[in-house]
């Protein structure tokens, strides 16, 4: 039986932050972040760990979009949508509404 | 090959609880020689240089190590998320205290029911209140809270209630984790493995369950490999993802390859004679089955190969003699009639209940570390 419930959906307003039972870190021994939880570590890129870096609970979803926006050419309108509703769904982030 | 993300680290066997699914080898006096401080710290910075990121502190009951705050606090300043593993006793409020103030990140506390005559009577010791306690002090501490559950024949009918009792507790994240059925679980595995509408029943709660309470609590559910069509990806593959040492410094490929390693008469990995670069990359205990190689026909020429691996060498040398052979637990093993006798006993409604063994108090044990019984 899977363990994962639907996507979770991620509105421009709301305010993401990492669940309290999660951490990032650099791993020193691999050169890449980590998302480090009870049972399992998220391996996440530059950008995946720039974004997370912003996720405060104070800024909103369009804020962290916008700043990513402005520093990496890369990053598309429903990137940071996708990545975060990834971890939400993986109770790995919450978001707060409003 | 890949560097280890995890270690559990068994920092001792003694247990003030009996349960009758524990997974610590039956031969629980030959781990009484154990890790000293000090070599425990050389262990989690050999292990944090080798990639390890998460340190899981187990046991038995790894409080009852008097060092858990010094253990807890190096595997911190070395960077390592730390998760204790616990059954709640021993957890007292100064001692919580002192863990969360040396960078403890996570507790997980076990219970075995969601009443206290059951739980009690499963841990063969009066602790199911305490335990409530226990959880309770965790959230006012600010911890999170993962609750684990092993499901057997005797607790999975109440599953519902467990969720409730978890949900009242404010738990952030439940671990439903059917037996599987290693060091002691094995020889009671009669009166552990569940019938198959006890599984449906059971699986159908989840599901509720995760509809209603899935926004709070994150309900991880799993099944009795048993009832599978294929083996489970035994920790995702030989030496690939994390290792265990245990109380007495042999390094383990899985937490349950004891009983292996004595079979296959490999030489011990000791991090007391090795350090553990070696054991990881070299030694001929954790190399034995590392990749595909070693594989037997079906595995060798099935496309499953690279999702289970084979599936579990220690349940094949346990059921087999054999750790090199397809875990039975496959439909296509040709061993699988060992597993289905098992599910058929499971499920024959006239077979009359039998006795539990109890995982027994190893007193020696404890005073070896200098608690009391």
């Amino acid at each position: 039986m899977p363990s994962t419930r639907p996507m979770a959906r991620i509105d421009d307003t709301a305010r993401p932050r990492l669940a309290p039972h999660v951490r990032m870190r650099f791993d020193a021994a691999r050169g890449q972040h980590a998302l480090l939880s009870p049972e399992t570590v998220w391996v996440v890129n530059d950008t995946g760990a720039a974004i997370v870096e912003l996720c405060d609970g104070r800024r909103t979803v369009a804020e962290i979009q916008a700043d990513l926006q402005s520093r990496y050419a890369h990053v598309a309108d429903g990137d940071v949508h996708r990545f975060l509703a990834d971890l939400v769904t993986k109770h790995g982030m919450e978001v707060h509404r409003g | 090959m890949d560097r280890p993300f995890a270690l559990l680290a068994e920092l001792t066997y003694a247990c003030p609880l009996h349960c009758p699914y524990c997974s610590n080898p039956l031969a629980l006096d030959e781990y009484r020689d154990e890790l000293t401080t000090e070599e425990w710290q050389r262990v989690l910075a050999e292990a944090a240089e080798l990639g390890v990121l998460q340190l899981h502190l187990s046991g038995g009951e790894p409080l009852q190590r008097h060092d858990i705050v010094e253990l807890v606090q190096c595997a911190n300043q070395l960077g390592m998320y730390t998760n204790l593993i616990t059954s709640g006793l021993g957890f007292s409020t100064r001692r919580a205290e002192q863990l969360r103030d040396a960078g403890l990140d996570h507790v997980q506390v076990s219970v075995q029911a969601d009443e206290q005559a059951l739980s009690d009577r499963i841990a063969g010791t009066t602790s199911f209140e305490r335990k409530l306690v226990v959880a309770r002090l965790v959230k006012k501490l600010g911890w999170p809270l993962t609750l684990n559950v092993v499901l057997h024949r005797l607790n999975i009918d109440r599953i519902g209630g467990i969720l409730d009792m978890a949900d009242d507790l404010g738990a952030d994240r439940i671990e439903l984790a059917n037996t599987q059925y290693y060091g002691w679980a094995g020889p009671n595995r009669a009166e552990l493995l569940p019938s198959r509408d006890q599984l449906e029943r059971a699986q159908s709660v989840v599901r509720a369950s995760r509809e209603r309470l899935g926004d709070r609590m994150e309900i991880i559910y799993v099944i009795p490999d048993y009832y599978s069509r294929y083996p489970k990806p035994c920790m995702d593959g030989w030496a690939r993802r994390q290792l265990t040492v245990a109380p007495n410094g042999d390094a383990l490929p899985c937490p349950v390859a004891q009983d292996l390693v004595r079979g296959l008469e490999l030489p011990r990995a000791s991090v007391r004679e090795h350090a553990l670069e070696w054991i990881w990359a070299e030694s001929p205990l954790f190399t034995r089955f590392r990749g595909d190689e070693w594989m037997p026909d079906p595995c060798r020429s099935c496309e499953r190969r690279g999702i289970d691996f084979g599936g579990c060498r220690c349940q094949a040398f346990a059921l087999t003699g054999d750790a090199a052979r397809t875990d039975p637990v496959c439909h296509l093993s040709a061993d699988h009639e060992l597993v289905a006798a098992a599910v058929a006993a499971a499920n024959d409604s006239t077979r009359p209940p039998g006795a539990l063994i109890p995982r027994p108090h190893p007193r020696s044990l404890a005073t070896a570390v200098g608690v009391g019984a």
